[in-house]
């Protein structure tokens, strides 16, 4: 039996010369960055190399941010349109912002060791990303589960759209625990960033934002793609279940078989 | 809009008296999970009466997942999700419906939970006014959040090992505040009626969101 071969979506690649341009453009960035960072800007008085942390650390955790709050955003559209681009795009974002939270994560206590001596201590911003990463990898759990595409849209969009008064709420309970306990905060170091650092932390929050921009745009279509291959597959399946019943109808529709 | 939560309130109240799996299984659980926090931390040095209060609401959290997912279990046959949609039921009534039976049964464990803290851990109540509070707002917290993602993940063969996941980290703040302000009722010096201020704004917030979207969630596909 061969398989039918309606029309299928021309698209073989997510690139365009748009995307082509927004790589290259990306590419160079994290380029400048790593110059900036590694070579050019000078080392902390106090923190010394490590504080060459700071250019990946902080875009990171400010775009993290943008992609959760872009997650909620495209999740109460869809719920409003109900239009399969505003799931994809849903679902674009929360990925982004979930490698964004793990890379905060990964570099803040990469950083936190030379600097604090622990990989990890309890203080509020540290505790309410690491909680904000759980509820993202939830997320990720019921879209990656095979479920009907219509229903799954709805969980995720519900799902997305609490994200931000979670997010809230955790930030705030926890903030309020840890000022309870009169530790010292850690991220209260006080830095003061002039001159070439500062530079060098400008073009790094660029460079990420690109790199975001870049990977939305693929991973849009590339959920686009995944969509119209699903329906595709059911339209398919459908067509050969109709050729099952009956088999004169089954040439028409589905082709040679 | 009351008459129709109260009746799904009922209808789950008395699947769970008949069936006794409540209490019959879900009160035990969370016992055991005080024996066991027994074993785990050693008895004769004092942490379990430091830690009483935080071990109090995750043993009660604990249970209240079970709560939830059983909640959601009874409607899983086939035909029953269906049946309950057709009744005309305004969704916010069945959500307000479903998050006061969870409710009720989580009161009734933690009442004998407090129990089992006082004669276990000998702990020492002093604020009752405040801890009744806490109770009710952590309660209904947990009810609220629960249902909502509880029917989220209801139509799903994975909902046993999903809806941890998704409900434990949006309860963190609930475990917080509840620990915090039972805390401050055993006698630490803080300020435990801020705290339950804190969870009655979190039950708030859920039961609103769970009205908003508990009918989107149990749409037909």
């Amino acid at each position: 039996m061969t398989t039918p071969t309606p029309a299928v979506d021309p698209a073989t690649s997510t690139a365009s010369p748009l995307t082509r341009a927004l790589g290259t453009l990306a590419l160079v960035g994290v380029a400048a960055t790593a110059w900036l960072g590694l070579v050019a800007s000078p080392r902390d008085r106090v923190q010394l190399d490590s504080v060459r942390l700071m250019y990946v650390h902080v875009p990171a955790v400010t775009w993290m941010y943008v992609a959760v709050l872009a997650c909620a955003l495209a999740s109460g559209m869809w719920l409003r349109k109900r239009t399969d681009g505003w799931d994809v795009l849903a679902a674009a974002s929360a990925e982004i912002a979930l490698l964004l939270t793990g890379l905060g994560l990964f570099t803040g206590s990469v950083w936190g060791r030379p600097t604090w001596g622990v990989y990890w201590v309890w203080d509020a911003r540290l505790t309410s990303t690491a909680i904000l990463f759980v509820l993202l990898l939830g997320y990720q759990a019921l879209r990656r589960y095979p479920a009907e595409p219509q229903a799954r849209s709805r969980m995720a969009a519900v799902l997305g759209l609490l994200l931000v008064p979670n997010a809230m709420i955790v930030h705030f309970s926890v903030d309020w625990w840890r000022s309870l306990h009169q530790d010292a905060t850690v991220s209260k170091i006080d830095v003061t960033i002039e001159g070439l650092m500062l530079f060098t932390l400008a073009v790094s929050f660029v460079a990420m934002g690109v790199v975001c921009a870049w990977l939305l745009v693929h991973r849009f279509r590339l959920g686009w793609l995944e969509r119209s291959a699903e329906r595709h597959h059911l339209d398919a399946a459908l067509a050969d279940r109709r050729a099952d019943a009956d088999p004169s109808a089954g040439v028409a529709v589905g082709g040679a078989r | 809009m009351w008459a129709d939560a109260r009746l799904v309130a009922a209808k789950d109240l008395r699947v769970e008296w008949r069936s006794r799996v409540g209490l019959g299984q879900m009160v035990p659980f969370a016992v055991l999970v005080l024996v066991l926090f027994a074993f785990a931390l050693d008895p004769d040095r004092g942490i379990l009466t430091r830690a009483t209060a935080g071990l109090y609401w995750v043993a009660t959290l604990f249970a209240g997942l079970l709560a939830v997912q059983r909640a959601f279990a009874v409607e899983s046959a086939p035909g029953v999700r269906e049946a309950m949609r057709l009744s005309g039921l305004d969704p916010a009534a069945w959500f307000l419906g479903k998050a006061a039976a969870i409710a009720v049964q989580l009161l009734v464990l933690e009442a004998v939970l407090g129990v089992g803290v006082v004669v276990l851990y000998s702990a020492d109540l002093q604020g009752p006014l405040l801890l009744v509070a806490t109770c009710l707002a952590a309660t209904v917290g947990i009810a609220t959040a629960g249902t909502l993602y509880g029917v989220l993940a209801a139509g799903l063969a994975v909902r046993d090992t999903l809806v941890p996941l998704l409900l434990l980290p949006v309860l963190a703040p609930v475990l917080l505040g509840a620990t915090r302000a039972s805390e401050s009722a055993l006698g630490a010096g803080i300020d435990g009626w801020s705290w339950c201020g804190l969870l009655a704004v979190f039950a708030v917030l859920y039961t609103m969101l769970g009205m908003t979207f508990f009918g989107t969630l149990l749409e037909e596909t």
